[in-house]
């Protein structure tokens, strides 16, 4: 690992364990029996702090896994470094996307 | 009268196998005796490293039952459960032949650890006045005490799976070096421990603090080399 | 063998439940953009969660995500604060924490 990943990977970490712990609680509650889609919808519908906060954690998590994934591909996998990188990135960049459209449907669709 | 032992040792290279000898049992025996024994008189061909067999110079390390340790302090009883021993070399580093393994790998890391003293002094100044109980000396000595057996090299996981990484003992002691006062190395040294292979690529699992044989913490060092480099990247005085 | 210490399993397990969580997060960002279209598909999709085996399948991913999270926060502490003892017990509370919450989650989904 460069410096430049160690600090990302601890920074974006350290970052997650509050964003980690609220949204253990998010699960519980949502997933209390009777929830519907509807349910989860209308409280998550238009409200800035909910799109804030997934916005957050969802580019926390896209770094940190994806230097993560690298980290595990370079020591278990036969690719490359550099290979491992580029692969990193990618997933890194698809977990981004899938988040921002998934921030995207609860908050403003 | 104490039952023989059977017991497995390495013959050949990277491509050679396990060969059972039976071995005597003798009271407070160790499991550099036990590979001695076999060596004076079964098999003359055997190749194993000993020097000091008493604990202070660590020659003698080998992989026993799965672990790596140094013959000449592990009592057989200790070991020997169900009456087996299966020994082989340290892990991590290729064999040269039966229980000898090539340590240069291991030393050539050191060198890119800089875990080589920068001298700041000649004969001719004053001897630099070093605390015992300063906190700098405090974490010096409890490093310091390395006699590069490769326990910890070969027992370490994250040698086994990144070619590249230094391992416990190179940043053991580029970490000792970082605290000493007379040392100037500086940041040259922590850009060294910075690099890929450094002392980010340690996950912490422990089996060099668990195994080292002199009880030191290359887990606590490396977490310490962390901190070090972290801050001197932060400040812009090393690169990435 | 040291690869049976309490601490080396610790963090085989944070390496483990970080890729299955690796694995999961874009198909849980998938159910989720499923709200896209409106409330329908994200609701068949909700209901189909109901079965007990999926129930199940989800307290293995609450373990998993607390699991990491504190696999993390061990890595943290011993990166960022002094040395302490009594790591091996606090690694098996962790262990023992994160199965109690995933225990917890499933026992009130039934």
């Amino acid at each position: 690992m460069t410096m430049r990943l160690y600090v990302w990977q601890r920074a974006t970490a350290a970052l997650m364990v509050p964003l980690v712990l609220v949204h253990i609680a998010v699960i519980f509650y949502a997933t209390r029996k009777g929830m519907t889609a509807a349910d989860i919808l209308s409280r998550t519908h238009g409200s800035i702090m909910w799109a804030s906060y997934y916005g957050l954690f969802v580019s926390a998590a896209s770094i940190h896994a994806s230097i993560g994934v690298r980290n595990v591909l370079t020591e278990w996998s036969p690719l490359t470094d550099r290979r491992a990188g580029s692969f990193a990135v990618v997933f890194g960049l698809l977990l981004a996307a899938l988040g921002a459209r998934a921030v995207f449907a609860v908050v403003l669709s | 009268m104490l039952a023989d032992l059977s017991v497995s040792l390495w013959r050949g290279g990277k491509d050679g196998r396990y060969e059972t000898y039976s071995v005597p049992q003798r009271a407070s025996q160790t499991v550099l005796d036990v590979v001695t024994f076999v060596q004076r008189h079964i098999d003359p061909t055997l190749s194993y490293r000993f020097a000091c067999r008493v604990g202070v110079c660590g020659s003698c390390a080998m992989t026993v039952n799965g672990r790596p340790r140094w013959t000449c302090r592990t009592h057989v009883a200790k070991v020997a459960g169900s009456g087996h021993l299966e020994i082989g070399p340290l892990e991590n580093l290729p064999v040269i032949k039966d229980l000898a393994t090539d340590m240069q790998a291991f030393f050539e890391k050191w060198q890119k650890a800089q875990g080589v003293f920068a001298p700041t002094k000649t004969r001719h100044d004053e001897i630099e006045q070093i605390r015992p109980d300063s906190a700098a000396r405090r974490l010096v000595d409890a490093a310091i005490e390395c006699i590069n057996c490769g326990v910890c090299y070969a027992a370490c996981d994250t040698v086994r799976w990144n070619q590249d990484y230094f391992g416990p003992a190179a940043l053991t002691r580029a970490w000792t070096l970082v605290n000493d006062e007379r040392d100037a190395g500086g940041t040259a040294r922590l850009q060294a421990v910075a690099a890929a292979g450094g002392c980010h690529s340690c996950h912490s699992h422990q089996s060099c603090q668990e195994l080292c044989p002199q009880s030191l913490n290359p887990t606590a060092a490396i977490a310490g080399l962390k901190r070090r480099t972290t801050a001197a990247y932060l400040k812009g005085e090393i690169k990435a | 063998m040291h690869r049976g210490s309490a601490l080396w399993i610790a963090a085989m397990v944070h390496r483990l439940s970080g890729l299955a969580l690796a694995i999961f997060l874009p198909l849980h960002f998938l159910a989720l953009g499923l709200a896209i279209d409106g409330e329908a598909k994200l609701e068949s999709f909700l209901r189909w969660t109901d079965q007990p085996l999926v129930k199940f399948a989800e307290s293995g991913l609450v373990f998993l995500l607390t699991v990491h999270l504190l696999g993390g926060l061990r890595v943290l502490v011993i990166e960022n604060l002094d040395w302490r003892d009594g790591q091996k017990q606090l690694a098996t509370l962790a262990a023992a924490i994160s199965a109690i919450i995933a225990f917890i989650f499933l026992a009130r989904v039934f």
